[in-house]
C-alpha cells in the first residue's frame, strides 16, 4: 500500500514559482489496479515522478507500507527501488540487449541466482506476457504492442511490490491496449501488487480502474473505482471522461438502463 | 554572463564525475562492459588509425624533403624531423583531435540517446547507478586503449615515411632510417603516452557528460554530440599546450 499525505510540489522558473500540486491525499492499494488520471498538464506525471522519487515533495509524506521516501538517503532509496518496477512510456527497452537480455539485465544485476536460474526466472515472466519465441529478438524488430510486454516482463522480473506503469496504451491500437490492461490486470491480481498507472485513456478507466484518482489543475478532483464513475456529477470529472458524444450517450445510457457488469473481455 | 554559465557547466560536469566513479553495482557486468568498450572504442578504431597515421607519415617525409632543399643540412634531418613531429604532437594530440570526433560523437549520441528513450530513468528506477554503469567503463575503457593506440599510430606513420622513401626514392631509405634514429630522446614516446591518457579522459568524460545532460528530442540529441567533439577539442588543445610547458620545458 503506498499513502501520499499532503505533497506539495512546485518548481522555481524564470518567470516565477510555478505550483503544480496542491496537498494530494490519496491511497494506492496491494492487489489492485490503481489509476491516476487528468489532462495533460495537470501535475499526474509530477505525482508519479514524486512518488518514485525522481522528484523530491516541497512538503508531504508518501508512505510505502508505513516507509517514507521523502526522507530515505540515497542508500535507502536504492533498497527500496528493487521492490519497483517501472514500465515507460516509450518501453525505455535496451537497444542493445535481446528480449532476454533486457528481461534478465534486474536479475543479473540485483539477484543471486545462477545464470541457469536467472534464465529460467526471465523465461518465465516472457512467457506469462505471451512474448514465447520473440526471446532472442532485438526491441527494434519488435511492434509496439510486443515492446510494452517486453517491457512488462522486464518490470515484474525481481518480483515487484509495487509497478508504476506511465501511459502504457500511448501510441498502442484500441485492441492491444485492452489486452496490455487485461495483462496489468491480471499480473496484478495474481501477485499481489500495488499498481499505480498514470493514464489517460477512458478504455483503461472503464476496463480495469478499481482505484481512480481524478488529478485537476494540481488538486485531487475525485477519488472512486470505475462502477461510481458513471454515477457522479463532478463537473470537471465529467467534462474529462466524457470528452466525447460517443462516451455521453454512454453514460446516458446506463444511467437510463442500469450498469450491467460485464466480464472482462467482453467490452 | 558566459562565464557564470560556464562555471556552472562545470561544477555540473564535476558532479557528474563524482557520481560515475563509484563501486560498480556487480564488478563481472563491470568487466564486461569495460571489456566491450575498450573493443568499440579503441579496437574498432585501428583501422582509421592506420590509413590516417599512413598517409600523415609520408606527407611529413615529402614536405620536410622540399622545405630542407638548404645543402647546409644533412639528408638525414628528413627523417629526425618526421620522427619529432610524429612523437611529439601527431602521434597524441592530433591523433585524439581526430579520434574524439569519431569516439566523442559516438558516446555522446549513443548516450544521449538511452536518455531521451527514457532508458536512463530505467535504469535509476531500477536502482542503478546510471553514471556510474553507463559511463565509468567507458572513460577507464578507453583510457587503457589508448597508449597502444598511440603506439600503433607512432609506428604506423614512421612506416609511412619509410613507404614514401621507397616508392619514390625522395630520400635514401638508409638515410631515413638514420634519421629516425639519430639523437633519439625517449622521454618524447612516454610524454606522447601520458598526454594521450589525458586526451583519452577528456574525450570520453565530456563527450559522456553532454549525452548524459541532453534535454528532448534528435534534435537535442545532434546537438549535443556537436557540442561533445567541439568542447573535446577545446580541452585537448588547452591540456596540450599546459602538459607541453610542464612536461618538456
Amino acid at each position: 500500500m503506498i499513502e501520499v499525505k499532503n505533497v506539495e510540489k512546485s518548481f522555481v522558473e524564470p518567470a516565477g514559482v510555478r505550483q503544480v500540486l496542491y496537498g494530494i491525499n490519496a491511497t494506492f492499494y496491494d492487489g489492485k489496479t490503481n489509476l491516476i488520471i487528468g489532462q495533460s498538464g495537470s501535475g499526474k506525471t509530477v505525482l508519479v515522478k514524486n512518488i518514485v522519487g525522481l522528484f523530491r515533495p516541497d512538503s508531504g509524506e508518501i508512505l510505502y507500507d508505513g516507509r517514507d521516501i521523502t526522507q530515505m538517503d540515497r542508500h535507502q532509496l536504492k533498497e527500496l527501488r528493487k521492490e519497483i518496477g517501472m514500465l515507460f512510456q516509450g518501453s525505455a527497452l535496451f537497444d542493445s540487449e535481446t528480449v532476454l537480455g533486457n528481461v534478465m539485465f534486474p536479475l543479473m544485476m540485483f539477484s543471486d541466482m545462477s545464470a541457469q536460474q536467472q534464465r529460467d526466472r526471465a523465461q518465465f515472466c516472457i512467457d506469462r506476457v505471451n512474448l514465447t519465441g520473440s526471446e532472442d529478438k532485438y526491441p527494434s524488430e519488435l511492434s509496439g504492442g510486443m515492446q510494452k510486454r517486453a517491457a512488462i516482463a522486464r518490470a515484474i522480473a525481481l518480483n515487484p511490490k509495487y509497478l508504476f506503469c506511465d501511459e502504457p496504451n500511448s501510441g498502442l491500437d484500441p485492441k492491444t491496449s485492452i489486452v496490455i490492461d487485461e495483462l496489468l490486470s491480471d499480473i496484478t491480481h495474481e501477485f499481489g501488487i500495488t499498481t499505480i498507472i498514470n493514464t489517460h485513456d477512458m478504455n483503461s478507466v472503464m476496463g480495469i480502474g478499481e482505484n481512480i484518482v481524478f488529478i485537476n489543475k494540481g488538486h485531487v478532483g475525485w477519488i472512486g473505482n470505475k462502477d461510481e464513475i458513471y454515477s457522479q456529477d463532478n463537473d470537471d470529472l465529467n467534462n474529462f471522461v466524457y470528452a466525447t458524444d460517443l462516451f455521453r450517450d454512454v453514460r446516458k445510457y446506463r444511467l437510463v438502463h442500469g450498469y450491467q457488469k460485464s466480464a472482462p473481455g467482453q467490452h | 554572463m558566459i562565464l557564470t554559465k560556464s562555471f556552472d557547466s562545470f561544477g555540473r560536469y564535476c558532479m557528474f564525475l563524482w557520481r560515475s566513479f563509484a563501486v560498480p553495482e556487480k564488478w563481472k557486468v563491470f568487466f564486461r562492459r569495460y571489456m566491450d568498450e575498450m573493443s568499440k572504442l579503441g579496437i574498432d578504431s585501428i583501422p582509421l588509425i592506420l590509413i590516417v597515421s599512413l598517409f600523415i607519415g609520408s606527407l611529413c617525409t615529402i614536405l620536410i624533403k622540399i622545405n630542407i632543399s638548404n645543402p647546409l643540412l644533412p639528408r638525414y634531418t628528413v627523417g629526425l624531423t618526421t620522427r619529432e613531429i610524429i612523437l611529439l604532437e601527431f602521434s597524441s594530440s592530433i591523433l585524439c583531435l581526430i579520434l574524439s570526433g569519431k569516439i566523442g560523437s559516438n558516446i555522446a549520441s549513443e548516450i544521449g540517446t538511452m536518455r531521451v528513450t527514457e532508458q536512463i530513468d530505467a535504469l535509476d528506477i531500477m536502482g542503478i547507478n546510471s553514471a556510474n554503469f553507463l559511463v565509468m567503463p567507458k572513460i577507464l575503457g578507453l583510457v587503457t586503449i589508448m597508449p597502444f593506440l598511440v603506439i600503433i599510430c607512432m609506428a604506423t606513420s614512421l612506416f609511412g615515411g619509410f613507404l614514401i622513401c621507397v616508392l619514390t626514392g625522395i630520400v635514401d631509405t638508409g638515410t631515413y632510417i638514420y634519421g629516425i634514429q639519430t639523437m633519439f630522446i625517449e622521454w618524447y614516446v612516454w610524454f606522447a603516452l601520458i598526454k594521450s591518457l589525458f586526451f583519452a579522459f577528456i574525450i570520453s568524460s565530456i563527450s559522456a557528460y553532454y549525452g548524459y545532460t541532453v534535454d528532448g528530442g534528435s534534435i537535442e540529441v545532434g546537438k549535443a554530440s556537436t557540442n561533445a567533439v567541439v568542447m573535446s577539442n577545446i580541452m585537448i588543445l588547452v591540456v596540450d599546450v599546459v602538459l607541453t610547458k610542464l612536461m618538456l620545458q
